[in-house]
C-alpha cells in the first residue's frame, strides 16, 4: 500500500508549515539590518551555527533551563519536545529501513504502522517496535503532565498558569489528540495483525479482546492525520509559533544579534518565542506580593503578539528583571518592554533621533534632539577640575546619611575629587527612560555628559545604581564609572582605608538595577565581608528580590509599593541580621519605611567601621595642594 | 489704548464653570492617588527641576484640578521624573504618573498639543 | 473581700485610674516598667495652653495616688497574661504572679523615632533635635547649639511621623501643633534675639485655648509661620542647617539657613503597648493603637470582658482628655465589677 486518502490533512499540514517557515524567514532576514544581516552570515560560517545546534539541542529539545528550575516542567517539556523529536527521527530511519523503498514521503516515516500492519513481529524489528513505543509512552507521560497542568496548575509545581485565547485551545486540543491518537490507531492495528510491541501490542490485544480491532484502527488514522494538520495550520497564529522560531532566535542569538532600542527582526523573533511556560509568572513580585497577574511577560509577550494595545501592561512593571534572568529561552524581556514603553510616546520620531546618537559618539554632546526643548532652563555648568567625580544621585540627597559617609570615606582615601551635585545636580535620564521619554533623557544626558567632560574626571562615582546603570550604558563617557561599592572596594585593596571588623550580622540585599542591571554582585558583598559577618539570605544575586520601590513601575499604588517592601524586608531578615544592608537609597528609603531592622547603606556601614584616615591621605592631600598651585 | 476696569479681558479669577477639567477628568480616572494632594508643598521644595527654574509640581496639580491648563502646558514639560517628589509625599500620591498622565492628556487633546 | 484590678502603665491615665479607683474601695495593683511614676510627664516641662509648669499636674497625680489600696510595682513589666473567664492573672518580670478581677490598659504612647524620617537629619546633624530634646533644654534654662552657641534662627517642623503614609502613619497625632507654638513662644521668650519659624501643612488648633495661644505667638512674640512641609535638611559648612521647604502660599521654593531645627514628634502605639496586645490577644486598629469598642460611647471597651483602656494607648489625647478618659475608665470598671457574675 502506497497511498491512503487519510494523509491528506497532515500532508496539507506539512507543506503549509514548511512553506509558511520558509517564507516567514525570508522575510525576517530581508527586515534585518545591514550590521545584523552581516552578522548572520558570519555566524551561519562559524562557531555560532556549531554552539546553536548545540543550545538546539540542549534547550529546545531537552529544556536543561526549565529542568533545572522545575523538573517536572521541564520534563512535560522535554517529553514532548525530545520526544516527538526522537519519534520523527526514528520513525523516518525506521521506514527508510524497514519500509519498501528508501527515501519515503514524510507520511510514510508518521503513519509508517498503518502501511506496514505486518512488521515489527520479531528479532531486530521487535527490538526497534519495542524502542518506539519506549518513546512514545515517554511522550504520552509528559502529555499527561501537560493535561494536569491545564487544569491544576499546582500539579507542576507553580503557582500560576498562562490564560489561552481561542485559537491557542483549538491548537492545544489538536496537540493533545496527535499522540492518543498514534497510541490509539498503533494499537488497533497492532491487534488486529497480533503484533505491536509492550505498549501499544499488549494495548492493542486486549482492545481486540472486546472490540473489532481492524474496522476500529482506520478512524483512529484519520484523527491522528486530522489533529497533526489542524495543529500544523494553526501554528502559525499561536503560541505554539515558538516552536519552530525559537530555533532562529538561538541561531540569531549565537550570531551576535541584540535586542536593541526598537522592534524588528530580532524582538519579532523573540515575542514570537515565548512558550507561555509561566515561570516569568512565578518570578514576579507583582504577582506573588500584590496579586496582579495579568502584566507579566508571557502575557506582554502574548497581547504583542495578538497586536493588542499593550501601553498599560508594559508600564505595569518594576523592570526587576528577575524574569529575565529566569526565561528558559533567553528572551530579553526587559528590553522588550522598553520598547514598548517607548512605542506608546506620542512624541514624534523621537527613533531616529535615538539611532542617530548612538552612531555618532561626537554628536553626543553638542546635538539638540529635534523640536523644542524641554530643558532649556539648565544652566551652564563649569565644574571644579578633580581626578574623580562624585555623583550623589538625586535619591541620595534624601538619605544624608549616605551622603555624609561617602564624603567620609572620599575625604578619607586622598583622591582628589569634586562632589559634582552637592548642591543638587540634574537628574541621570533614567527615569525618563523608564517611562519611555527616551528624547527628554538624552537632553539630560548630553547636559550631564558635556559638564563630567569638562571636569576632567578619569573617574565618575556614584551612589545610586539606577545612576549607574544610565552612566554605564547610555552615556558616552572617555571615564570609568563606578558605583560606590566598587570604588570602596578598590580603596580597600589598595590600603587607602583601613577598618575595623564590626561584629554585625549582615544580610545584603542586592538593589535591581546594580545586580542584574549592571551585573555587579561581588564587590558589595566583598567590602561587607571586609567589615561584618556576612549572612546568606534566600534570595541572592540573580534571585535577588525588589525593593518595590522601583522608579520603573508608575502604575501600582503606594500601598502596593509597601507590600511588595515589607513581604521582601519579611525574608530578607529571617535570620535576624543585626543590619539590612543595601547599595541603593531608594531601597534604603523603601525598606526602613517596613522593617524594624536596622537599613543601611554599604558607605554607612564602612564609614562606622572606618579608622582614622591614613598617612596616605595626608600625603596625597599635599601632593593635591601642590598639583593646584602648579595649576595657579 | 490702555484698558482700565475689571470689564475687559478675562478675568483673574478662576471660572470654575467654565474651565476645561478634562486633563483633570483623565489623570483622576487613571490615577485615583491624584485626589490625595493636600498641597503641603514638599515636592515641589525637594523638586530636582524646582531647584533650577520655576516650577511647582504642586501648584501645576492644582491648576489642573481647577482647570487653568495653559499654565500647565507650558511647565509640565520640565519635569524630569526623578522620583524625589513621590519618595517625600505625605500623602502617597503617584506624583511620577501624575505628570506623565498629564503630558499624555495634552497630547491627545488638539488644543492643547505641546 | 474587696474586688481587685490591675492598672498597667503609671503615666497620666495609669494614675489618675488607680486613684479613682482606690478612691473607690478597689485594690490596686499600678505596674510601671520605669523606676517612677509620671510617664511623659516626667519629659515635659511646661505646659500648653497655660504653660503651668507639668510638676504641679504630677502633684496632684502623685497626690491621688497616694493611698494604701494602691500598690505600686516599678520597674516591672508583664510576661505572662491569662484570663479565666472574669478572673485575670498576670506573671511579671520578676516572676510574681498577680491576680484581679479587671484590668486597666494604659500604656500610653510612644513619640515616633525621628531618625526615622532620616531626610530630617535627626541623629545626623548635631542641631536637629525633637520638642522632648527642647523641653530638656527647657527645664536646664539653657537653649545652646552643639557648639554652645546661642542660635539665632530656630526652625520648627511640624507633623514629624505624623500625617505621612511613607512612614506608616495616616493619622494626625493632634497636639504638635499647639506644642511647636508653645515652644516657639517659650523659644521667643529664652532668645528675645532670635527668630522662629513654624513650617506646618495645617494649623490644627482645636484645643481650648489653643487658637488663642496661637494669636499670642503671632502678636506678642512675632513667630513666623510658612505653609509647606520640610522635604529636607542639609548642612552647611558653618554647621548651619539648610532646609527645603516650598512656601505653599507664595507659590515659591524657599530656602532657608537655621541655627537650630526642633521637630515635632507625633504619637505612635507605645512598644509596650505592641507587646501587651500580642500577649492578651488585644485588637489594635489600621493606626496600630488599641481599637476601641465602640469610638462613641465604648472607648474604653476592649475586646476583651474586664479589660479596659485609659489614655493615649487608643489615640493621642492631651491631658485634659487623657485624665477625662482615664475617669470613664474608671467608671466602666465599677460597673463592670458590679454586675459581674463570680
Amino acid at each position: 500500500m502506497q497511498f491512503d486518502p487519510f494523509v491528506i490533512p497532515f500532508n496539507i499540514g506539512l507543506y503549509f508549515i514548511l512553506i509558511y517557515s520558509v517564507v516567514r524567514s525570508v522575510i525576517w532576514f530581508r527586515d534585518l539590518s545591514r550590521p545584523d544581516k552581516l552578522r548572520l552570515q558570519r555566524g551561519f560560517f562559524g562557531t555560532a551555527f556549531v554552539q546553536s545546534l548545540k543550545e538546539i539541542f540542549l534547550e529546545s529539545l531537552i529544556h536543561r533551563k526549565i529542568l533545572k528550575t522545575n523538573f517536572k516542567l521541564g520534563y512535560m517539556h522535554m517529553s514532548l519536545a525530545f520526544g516527538w523529536f526522537l519519534l520523527i527521527l526514528f520513525g523516518t530511519i525506521e521506514a527508510d529501513i524497514f519500509g519498501t523503498k528508501h527515501l519515503n514521503a514524510p507520511y510514510k516515516a508518521i503513519f509508517f504502522r498503518f502501511f506496514n500492519p505486518e512488521h515489527g513481529g520479531m528479532g531486530f524489528e521487535a527490538v526497534y517496535g519495542f524502542f518506539m513505543d519506549l518513546i512514545l509512552a515517554f511522550i504520552l507521560s509528559g502529555l499527561f503532565l501537560a493535561v494536569s497542568k491545564r487544569f491544576y496548575s499546582k500539579v507542576v509545581g507553580m503557582r500560576k498558569t498562562t490564560r489561552l485565547k481561542a485559537t491557542d485551545k483549538i491548537a492545544l486540543i489538536s496537540l493533545w489528540l496527535i499522540f492518543p491518537s498514534r497510541l490509539l490507531a498503533e494499537s488497533f492495528t497492532s491487534g488486529a495483525h497480533g503484533n505491536g510491541s509492550f505498549l501499544t501490542g499488549s494495548l492493542g490485544s486486549w482492545l481486540a479482546t472486546f472490540l473489532p480491532a481492524q474496522q476500529m484502527a482506520y478512524p483512529f488514522w484519520w484523527l491522528y492525520s486530522l489533529s497533526l494538520g489542524t495543529f500544523f495550520i494553526l501554528l502559525p497564529i499561536t503560541r505554539y509559533m515558538h516552536i519552530p522560531t525559537e530555533l532562529f532566535l538561538i541561531f540569531m542569538r549565537n550570531s551576535g544579534i541584540k535586542t536593541g532600542d526598537k522592534s524588528g527582526t530580532y524582538s519579532e523573533v523573540e515575542t514570537h518565542s515565548c512558550s507561555s511556560c509561566g515561570i516569568c509568572i512565578d518570578a514576579c513580585q507583582l504577582n506573588f506580593s500584590v496579586g496582579i497577574t495579568n502584566i507579566q511577560s508571557a502575557y506582554l509577550m502574548k497581547a504583542i503578539r495578538n497586536n493588542d494595545d499593550v501601553s498599560d501592561i508594559a508600564h505595569n512593571c518594576l523592570m526587576c528583571g528577575r524574569c529575565d534572568l529566569k526565561c528558559p529561552v533567553g528572551i530579553e524581556l526587559s528590553p522588550i518592554r522598553m520598547i514598548q514603553r517607548r512605542a506608546g510616546e506620542p512624541e514624534n520620531d523621537f527613533r531616529n533621533i535615538y539611532k542617530g546618537y548612538f552612531r555618532s559618539r561626537q554628536s553626543v554632546a553638542l546635538e539638540k534632539t529635534n523640536g523644542s526643548s524641554a530643558y532649556d532652563f539648565l544652566p551652564e555648568n563649569n565644574p571644579k577640575k578633580a581626578d574623580v567625580l562624585f555623583f550623589a544621585g538625586c535619591m541620595t540627597h534624601l538619605t544624608p546619611t549616605i551622603k555624609n559617609s561617602m564624603i567620609k570615606i572620599l575625604e578619607a582615601s586622598g583622591v582628589n575629587y569634586n562632589f559634582i551635585d552637592e548642591q543638587g545636580g540634574v537628574c541621570c535620564g533614567r527615569p525618563l527612560m523608564l517611562a519611555g521619554q527616551d528624547k527628554e533623557a538624552r537632553e539630560l544626558i548630553n547636559y550631564n555628559s558635556r559638564m563630567i567632560w569638562k571636569s576632567g574626571a578619569h573617574t565618575l562615582v556614584t551612589s545610586c545604581p539606577i545612576c549607574y546603570k544610565v552612566f554605564k550604558e547610555s552615556y558616552y563617557l572617555d571615564v570609568e564609572v563606578l558605583h560606590h561599592t566598587q570604588f570602596i572596594k578598590r580603596m580597600i585593596d589598595e590600603g587607602s582605608i583601613k577598618m575595623n571588623f564590626l561584629h554585625k550580622k549582615v544580610v545584603y540585599h542586592t538593589p535591581c538595577d546594580l545586580g542584574r542591571g549592571s551585573g555587579v554582585y561581588d564587590e558589595p558583598k566583598d567590602v561587607l565581608k571586609h567589615v561584618s559577618r556576612l549572612e546568606k539570605s534566600k534570595f541572592e544575586d540573580e534571585n535577588s528580590l525588589c525593593c518595590g520601590g522601583s522608579l520603573g513601575n508608575m502604575k501600582i499604588s503606594n500601598q502596593q509599593k509597601s507590600k511588595i517592601a515589607r513581604d521582601a524586608a519579611a525574608e530578607l531578615t529571617k535570620g535576624n541580621p543585626d543590619i539590612l544592608a543595601t547599595a541603593c537609597p531608594l531601597c534604603k528609603k523603601t525598606f526602613s519605611a517596613v522593617t524594624e531592622t536596622r537599613v543601611a547603606d554599604i558607605s554607612e556601614i564602612v564609614a562606622e567601621a572606618m579608622m582614622q584616615p591614613s598617612v596616605k591621605k595626608y600625603i596625597l592631600k599635599q601632593v593635591n595642594s601642590i598639583k593646584e598651585l602648579a595649576n595657579i | 489704548m490702555e484698558k482700565f476696569g475689571f470689564t475687559i479681558s478675562k478675568g483673574r479669577q478662576i471660572d470654575y464653570e467654565s474651565n476645561d477639567r478634562r486633563i483633570a477628568e483623565y489623570i483622576f480616572e487613571r490615577e485615583p492617588s491624584f485626589r490625595l494632594c493636600i498641597e503641603c508643598g514638599g515636592c515641589s521644595a525637594t523638586c530636582t527641576t524646582g531647584n533650577l527654574t520655576q516650577f511647582s509640581l504642586r501648584e501645576l496639580h492644582i491648576l489642573i484640578k481647577r482647570g487653568e491648563n495653559d499654565q500647565v502646558r507650558q511647565n509640565i514639560r520640565k519635569c524630569m521624573l526623578c522620583g524625589k517628589c513621590t519618595l517625600v509625599c505625605p500623602r502617597g500620591v503617584n506624583t511620577r504618573n501624575i505628570v506623565v498622565l498629564a503630558k499624555q492628556a495634552f497630547q491627545k487633546s488638539d488644543e492643547y498639543a505641546i | 473581700m474587696s474586688k481587685q484590678v490591675i492598672v498597667i502603665g503609671g503615666g497620666v491615665a495609669g494614675l489618675e485610674a488607680a486613684g479613682q479607683l482606690s478612691k473607690a474601695g478597689i485594690e490596686v495593683s499600678l505596674i510601671e516598667k520605669e523606676n517612677k511614676t509620671g510617664g511623659h510627664l516626667n519629659d515635659w516641662y511646661k505646659l500648653f495652653p497655660d504653660r503651668r509648669n507639668s510638676s504641679e499636674v504630677k502633684e496632684y497625680l502623685d497626690g491621688i495616688t497616694h493611698h494604701d489600696g494602691i500598690k505600686l510595682l516599678t520597674n516591672t513589666t508583664i510576661e505572662k497574661f491569662n484570663s479565666n473567664k472574669s478572673h485575670f492573672s498576670i506573671i511579671t518580670n520578676e516572676g510574681k504572679e498577680l491576680t484581679a478581677d479587671a484590668v486597666v490598659v494604659a500604656t500610653g504612647f510612644d513619640l515616633f523615632k525621628s531618625a526615622r524620617k532620616e531626610e530630617y537629619g535627626y541623629g545626623i546633624y548635631d542641631n536637629v533635635i525633637t520638642s522632648t530634646d527642647l523641653e530638656e533644654m527647657f527645664r536646664k534654662g539653657k537653649i545652646v547649639l552643639s557648639n554652645g552657641n546661642v542660635p539665632k534662627t530656630i526652625g520648627i517642623v511640624h507633623c514629624v511621623g505624623s500625617r505621612d503614609e511613607k512612614v506608616g502613619n495616616l493619622y494626625c497625632s493632634k497636639l504638635c501643633c499647639v506644642t511647636a507654638v508653645k515652644q516657639a513662644i517659650e523659644l521667643r521668650e529664652h532668645l528675645p534675639e532670635s527668630k522662629v519659624f513654624c513650617f506646618y501643612m495645617d494649623m490644627r488648633m482645636g484645643g481650648a485655648f489653643y487658637e488663642e495661644l496661637y494669636r499670642e505667638a503671632q502678636e506678642k512674640w512675632g513667630v513666623n509661620f510658612i505653609r509647606g512641609k520640610v522635604s529636607e535638611a542639609g548642612e552647611a559648612i558653618d554647621n548651619k542647617l539648610i532646609i527645603k521647604v516650598e512656601d505653599t502660599l507664595a507659590g515659591r521654593p524657599l530656602k532657608m539657613e537655621v541655627d537650630l531645627l526642633v521637630l515635632m514628634a507625633g504619637m505612635e502605639m507605645s512598644e509596650g503597648g505592641k507587646k501587651i496586645s500580642k500577649m492578651c490577644g488585644l485588637n489594635t486598629g489600621e493606626n496600630r493603637f488599641f481599637a476601641v469598642a465602640d469610638h462613641h460611647y465604648g472607648s474604653n471597651r476592649s475586646n476583651i470582658k474586664g479589660v479596659f483602656y485609659a489614655g493615649t494607648c487608643t489615640a493621642p489625647m492631651n491631658i485634659t482628655e487623657t485624665i477625662s478618659h482615664a475617669r470613664a475608665a474608671v467608671s466602666e470598671v465599677m460597673d463592670y465589677l458590679k454586675n459581674v457574675r463570680k
